[in-house]
């Protein structure tokens, strides 16, 4: 049975006689990997673009519909080195990337708005010979450029304001939308009283700076949303289905339906929910429950997506998402802890919750004050309105957006994806981590513990074995035995090993009942009980090797780090005691909570809510999905289950653990420039406010002020990129 | 101060060229790999294909 690769789920038409189809490529980071790809898939015939996007890391292909199969594309990628995926755009990327140019269509008006109203401002202010009909003019014409920019561009604010009003809130743009539309108001009349000042150029202005907050949130936002895009699509969610009594294909998971039948092999990771309908074998959940030992798998036996497949060849009938009783718990947890998850009042809007009653209040006072001070109506409402532009919240805009754009960056560099914007704030409070133990302390991949115990010509035999069969566990010796070529005439008995003949002698590899080495396997067993046993047979000389899930490089230092900046450091695992103790111990953990269920899970996070604590969670498996839900922040590696990274606030790339420690880092330094930034804006109105409220502004100073809070706010972001001591 | 009819309305004119370039240049996807563009510009890749023997 020979699989074929199907990926006409993914191709899109693309204009007469051409197809399209998008891949995300692993690997892509600098320009030579660009021009490398794009020269090498553009000399296979017949394709018309070929066009890397080193922001999203995914290259678009466009081709004449005839002979050419996309799969061709995928052997060409790997032949210059990379792995590609075809891949699909979420419609919610797909907003985000809409609603990304459209910030940027509005941040163009008016910035070309800005600079001509500029142009036009300008002679006025420096023009004391300028005749009064001229100013005239140049303020009707600053007035025509003004008012349809603004009536564009402001579209985002004054959207944003309505919808809050009408649930009866207040947001930042509601003061904005005020400030922004009596100012170009108050400057209307003014142009039609022949006065001397007009502000449509701190209206204009006043959207643009605003616009580029806005824009750089959203643009963070999009890359979020592509980086995730990319994840799921690298994560090569295909599944081996049949088509045919006997005929197989391999195709992507978003078009298997249930009641399908699909085919899982030894050492295949299981893509969807199922029952098995045939076969016999032993399958490996913890990436589900968080158990290290395998379970037997036979006819009936529920398999959820997410098992690694050990020993046999099972054939898994597909069911609908929701019939499991394990997944259907999970479900309900997750939905439980989703709607719990208290809505976290985001820095900005604690701001402007602050901000706008004090400014709308000090303009009040100082309009009325100016009344009672004899002066006219009108003098009395330019120096309320003057007091309104000077103190729009221009830098209190970008104080907050600038600084998430940086530290993301440097969080991506430092390789933590964020999935959520405000998840930089909850980090950088967070005073607890609880870690879950298999795959998030410990590495998805099994390692040989005893090999310094091996004779190293041995372990190079044993390895070149191993490489003949499927088995996770020979797969782990003949990774830690760097063996490169396969044993010839190697072949596989079922359920117990592979051998062949080493010249004269016969080699086996697999249950130390199949090689006769069950005394030795006892004593090692008694050594370590966790580990899962391999045997090794030379002639009449046995062998056992040790295989089990290894701690992560570098977990010590990381949670030494951890405690050494004071947070409390906790492991809630669902497996065995002894093996969450042994891990426990070796990392100086000393809270530590063996076989707990996701509500157990769950339980002991609100505990430490209740104490005051800010949890985060770091966890991989299915069964974390409602406890990271549940915490303050939550974190899960790459390889994690797939509920559990779309639940995950950051999802950390690699083996080692430092990301962890690094994204609390930026997360504290990001919340401590973030308060500055905001310091500085309320410092700048503690210096503009006075001179608005005794109504000496112009609108040179105006201007001037707006921009240098703005320019210094954002200056001030940009130390977000580095942190004292590099995130380690 | 007759030239101002030719200035002023020339400098809208210039304003709204750059507006209609920016939207044109957003329209036809220039601004959604700005990390692959900034490489671009310095790659030498593509030799001029007509370029003499000698």
């Amino acid at each position: 049975m020979q699989a074929t690769r199907d990926f006409s789920h993914y191709v899109k038409d693309a204009g007469p006689g051409l197809r399209h189809i998008d891949l995300a490529v692993e690997g892509v980071s600098c320009a030579g990997c660009m021009s490398k790809i794009e020269r090498g898939l553009s000399a296979i015939p017949d394709v018309t673009l070929a066009r890397v996007n080193l922001t999203d890391r995914r290259v678009a292909l466009e081709w004449k519909q005839g002979t050419l199969d996309p799969a061709r594309f995928i052997d060409r990628l790997a032949e210059l080195g990379y792995k590609a995926y075809p891949f699909e755009t979420a419609s919610a990327e797909a907003a985000e990337a809409e609603q990304s140019r459209f910030l940027l269509r509005c941040l163009g008006v008016a910035a070309f708005a800005t600079m001509n109203v500029m142009m036009l401002s300008v002679p006025v202010w420096s023009g004391s010979d300028m005749i009064p009909e001229q100013r005239d003019f140049f303020h009707w014409l600053s007035a025509l450029i003004a008012l349809p920019a603004a009536a564009y561009a402001g579209q985002p604010f004054f959207r944003s304001a309505f919808r809050a009003l009408r649930t009866g809130n207040v947001n930042m743009d509601v003061p904005i939308s005020i400030g922004v539309i009596l100012a170009l108001a108050m400057s209307v009349a003014e142009t039609v009283n022949h006065a001397e000042h007009t502000y449509f150029d701190a209206a204009i202005m006043l959207l643009t700076f605003l616009l580029v907050g806005r824009y750089l949130d959203q643009s963070m936002r999009r890359r979020t949303r592509a980086v995730a895009g990319n994840l799921a699509a690298l994560k090569a969610e295909t599944a081996t289905k049949f088509v045919g009594a006997d005929e197989i294909s391999q195709v992507p998971v978003a078009a298997i339906l249930p009641g399908d039948i699909v085919l899982l092999r030894p050492g295949e990771r299981c893509a969807v929910d199922g029952t098995v309908i045939e076969g016999r074998s032993e399958i490996d959940q913890s990436l589900i429950t968080g158990e290290t030992l395998y379970v037997t798998a036979g006819q009936g036996t529920a398999v959820y997506a997410g098992s690694l497949n050990i020993s046999g060849t099972l054939r898994v009938r597909v069911s609908a998402a929701s019939e499991g009783t394990l997944l259907a718990e999970i479900t309900r947890l997750l939905d439980n802890a989703l709607q719990a998850r208290s809505r976290y009042v985001r820095l900005a809007d604690r701001a402007s919750r602050l901000y706008a009653p004090v400014v709308h209040a000090t303009a009040l006072m100082t309009m009325l004050g100016w009344v009672l001070m004899g002066a006219s109506w009108h003098d009395a409402i330019v120096t309320g309105v003057a007091v309104l532009i000077i103190t729009c919240p221009c830098a209190l805009g970008l104080a907050i957006p600038t600084v998430q754009t940086v530290a993301s960056g440097a969080m991506f560099r430092a390789g933590v994806l964020l999935n959520s914007g405000d998840s930089i704030e909850r980090l950088a409070e967070v005073d607890c981590v609880i870690f879950d133990k298999t795959g998030t302390l410990t590495l998805p991949d099994l390692e040989v513990v005893n090999a310094a115990g091996i004779p190293a010509d041995v372990f190079g035999l044993a390895g070149q074995l191993a490489l003949a069969s499927h088995h996770p566990v020979a797969a782990a010796v003949a990774q830690a035995s760097g063996a490169k070529s396969p044993l010839a005439g190697a072949t596989e008995v079922p359920g117990q090993g592979v051998q062949a003949m080493f010249g004269e002698t016969e080699v086996r590899l697999g249950r130390p009942s199949f090689c006769g080495a069950e005394q030795l396997a006892n004593d090692s067993a008694h050594l370590d009980p966790e580990a899962s046993l391999v045997a090794f047979s030379l002639g009449e000389a046995k062998y056992v090797f040790s295989v089990r899930q290894g701690l992560r490089p570098d977990a010590r230092a990381a949670i030494a780090a951890l405690q050494k900046r004071n947070i409390r450091v906790e492991i809630l695992s669902g497996d065995r005691e002894p093996a969450v103790q042994a891990a426990a111990r070796a990392l100086g953990v000393s809270e530590w909570r063996a076989g707990v269920t996701p509500a157990d899970k769950i339980a002991r996070i609100e505990e430490l809510k209740s104490r005051g604590h800010r949890v985060m969670m770091v966890g991989d498996g299915l069964n974390d999905a409602p406890s990271l839900a549940a915490a303050h922040v939550s974190m899960s590696p790459i390889s994690a289950a797939h509920l559990s990274q779309a639940t995950a606030d950051l999802v950390f790339l690699g083996k080692p653990l430092a990301p962890v420690v690094a994204a609390i880092d930026y997360g504290r330094k990001a919340l401590l420039l973030m308060r500055q930034n905001l310091w500085l804006a309320v410092g700048y109105n503690f210096l503009a406010v006075p001179i608005a409220i005794s109504g000496v502004v112009t609108p040179l100073i105006a201007a001037a002020a707006m921009s240098g809070s703005s320019v210094l706010v954002m200056l001030n972001a940009l130390r977000a990129r580095r942190v004292a001591n590099g995130g380690a | 101060m007759e030239v101002m009819v030719i200035l002023v309305p020339l400098a809208l004119g210039l304003g709204l060229v750059g507006l209609l370039g920016f939207l044109w240049s957003l329209k036809s996807g220039q601004y959604d790999d700005l990390e692959g563009a900034a490489w671009r510009a310095i790659a030498d890749d593509e030799p001029a294909p007509e370029t003499p023997p000698d």
